[in-house]
């Protein structure tokens, strides 16, 4: 079973996945950052593949990505350093990044290798649901890895049940309409839209904006969990990665 | 008419929206949108009243005696030079603008890299009365101040892209990315690139050109048909303007001239379709100049209009079938051109527009073909840098 699945099978509440780049803040760091998470008790992983051009997300995601660059961090060495993650960490692991690096890549082969490591999901922002189900859902399915698709307020309700119904593993709720990094706006059109996602009852974790325990616990009771990543790179540049888990747990 | 896009928005392979959720929204409005008000009665005749009496079309066709005598062939140059804020990038400004009213936006977003299409942007937005936020990349600001000074005349916002590496490419995503932190707002992009329906709604609005060649000519030489049309390529839009009502007419040479910056194998240069790879760029699938990871190659051209690491996707699907062929002209073979023009004719184009004006240099010509340059844009702009590259 998909290790998602089992994730959201025995966990009904209060999620938490973290975000970060691969190979941030130094290039080694991905394994061993991954291993301090699944210590420290989070339940996901997002690892992000650094791309030049990351159009979804804000200044702090988009600076690491590229210090991550700097740092010589490649898809290529990413799938190396990941190769033997499955000997030591066992939670869901999922990578998120654009679909130029994972075309470049090679979709099938990029699929293949995810398979071998043991990559549960992809999250691909600027793929869309109709080029993923036209060309590329049943190499994904062959392979075993979930595409996980997101939602945002401005996302209209036929739009949201098909994502719903579309999407593998879990529905990723945006917060508000904004790029990461962003703090989450709670205000009457956000209600409107946390009410409405509140009434999802498929697993669903909501990200954007989330940066500390109060709002990763005002996330938690509209959804089955909260992402965060912004906030998580931070505590990585600071060295305080540990800590700033036990602050939101 | 000669739009050759299927009804997902692609040219062949290239083109589609590859876009986040957080911008479907916005662009199924305006794709769901965009046709009607462009084939409406009340679009056509305000857009072609403000074309006519604002821009200041119909353009010149102008005869270039001296250059026809030097290339022993005849020289007609479309002048752009010669619109309202002197470059082809208002035809398009004109038609958003309209189409941004027609779907009740009162705020507009823009990128731009030199600053030509923040000016035209800013100069329809003051005209509207509407709102004009334009992104421009830091390091632009600073080599552009007079077009940031003019933007902020106009009453618009210049804010300075400080991500990446602080060009057109990042003002882009920082447009973009503003365009999902306010999805109310109208996303006015300046060339032939961008998701689904951009791409198609620019070119439809910079067809005027090809449009008014096609009766210049019948005036000039008894025939709508040149022999041959040659424009510059950094997005492609005056290109694919020029181009639009000539590509179902085969016995027409088409030529797109592309910024090869310091030579197609040096590591400096803008030539995308010829070195670039297929990928995905500001929500397009085209040819891009990238590293084998995957990570986008930040261009380098004289000409700050050209220096896009992608192009229009209908450009990668010419390039793919062969109807239009795309050359590319040095840095030094567009600073000759530029001086050549001046000298000539009297005119000083543009840097992007003496790469095109370069192609003439490249190519043999019969005697008596009837050949059309675009001149995209005038000089003024980059009297600096001809100030510093031809010592004047």
């Amino acid at each position: 079973m998909n290790r998602i699945d089992s994730l959201f099978q025995n966990k009904k509440q209060d999620i938490l996945s973290i975000y970060f780049p691969a190979g941030y803040p130094n290039l080694n760091d991905t394994v061993p950052n991954l291993e301090l998470l699944q210590k420290a008790g989070v339940d996901m992983v997002e690892i992000g593949i650094p791309f030049s051009d990351p159009l979804a997300d804000g200044p702090a995601i988009q600076a690491a990505a590229k210090q991550a660059l700097d740092n010589g961090m490649k898809l290529r060495l990413l799938l190396e350093q990941l190769k033997s993650v499955r000997k030591t960490v066992d939670i869901p692991l999922v990578l998120m990044g654009y679909w130029n690096t994972i075309y470049n890549y090679g979709v099938e082969n990029f699929l293949k290798e995810c398979e071998n490591i043991g990559i549960d999901g992809l999250i691909v922002p600027d793929l869309p649901l109709d080029e993923f189900e036209l060309h590329y859902k049943s190499e994904f399915e062959k392979y075993g890895v979930y595409n996980v698709l997101l939602a945002c307020p401005e996302t209209e309700e036929k739009r949201l049940q098909k994502l719903i119904s579309s999407t593998q593993g879990f529905l990723y709720l945006v917060s508000s309409s904004a790029t990461t990094g962003g703090s989450m706006k709670v205000n009457e059109k956000q209600n409107t839209y946390f009410d409405r996602i509140k009434q999802i009852e498929s697993p669903s974790l909501i990200g954007f904006g989330i940066n500390n325990k109060e709002s990763f616990e005002y996330a938690c009771q509209y959804a089955d969990g909260a992402i965060i990543g912004t906030a998580f790179i931070k505590a990585l540049e600071k060295n305080e990665a540990k800590s700033f888990i036990n602050s939101i747990k | 008419m000669n739009n050759q896009i299927d009804n997902k928005g692609f040219y062949g392979e290239f083109g589609g929206a590859y876009i986040p959720e957080l911008l479907r929204r916005n662009l199924d409005e305006l794709e769901n949108a965009y046709l009607d008000i462009l084939e409406s009665e009340n679009f056509k005749s305000e857009y072609a009243r403000l074309l006519d009496n604002y821009v200041g079309r119909p353009t010149p066709l102008t005869y270039a005696t001296n250059l026809s005598a030097k290339y022993k062939t005849q020289v007609y140059l479309k002048r752009e030079d010669l619109t309202h804020t002197g470059a082809h990038k208002i035809n398009n400004t004109i038609g958003q603008i309209l189409v941004a009213k027609h779907l009740g936006k009162k705020r507009i977003i823009a990128e731009t890299g030199a600053g030509q299409h923040g000016v035209a942007t800013a100069t329809v937005c003051a005209l509207f009365g509407l709102e004009c936020v334009v992104h421009m990349g830091a390091l632009d600001v600073e080599r552009q101040a007079p077009n940031v000074a003019r933007m902020k005349m106009l009453g618009a916002t210049v804010i300075p892209s400080t991500s990446g590496n602080q060009t057109l490419k990042d003002a882009t995503n920082e447009a973009i990315r503003d365009w999902i932190a306010n999805p109310h707002s109208f996303y006015l992009i300046g060339s032939v690139v961008g998701p689904h329906p951009y791409p198609d709604m620019v070119s439809r609005l910079q067809s005027i050109i090809s449009e008014e060649i096609k009766k210049q000519l019948v005036t000039e030489q008894g025939r709508e048909n040149p022999d041959c049309i040659i424009a510059c390529v950094g997005g492609g839009s005056n290109a694919a303007g020029a181009f639009y009502h000539y590509i179902d007419d085969k016995e027409v040479k088409l030529i797109a001239v592309e910024a090869a910056g310091k030579g197609i194998d040096s590591s400096e240069t803008a030539a995308t379709i010829t070195i670039g790879t297929t990928g995905f760029i500001h929500g397009s699938k085209t040819l891009l100049m990238q590293d084998d990871d995957g990570q986008i190659i930040e261009p380098y051209s004289i000409s700050a209009g050209l220096d896009y690491p992608g192009v229009g996707p209908v450009h990668a699907h010419l390039a793919k079938t062969g109807r239009v062929k795309y050359i590319s002209a040095t840095d030094d073979d567009a600073l000759k051109a530029a001086k050549d023009l001046a000298l000539n004719e009297g005119i000083i184009p543009a840097l992007e527009s003496a790469h095109a004006l370069a192609a003439l240099d490249k190519i043999q010509f019969k005697k008596d073909e009837v050949v059309v340059v675009i001149v995209s844009g005038r000089g003024d702009k980059d009297m600096e840098t001809y100030m510093t590259h031809l010592e004047l």
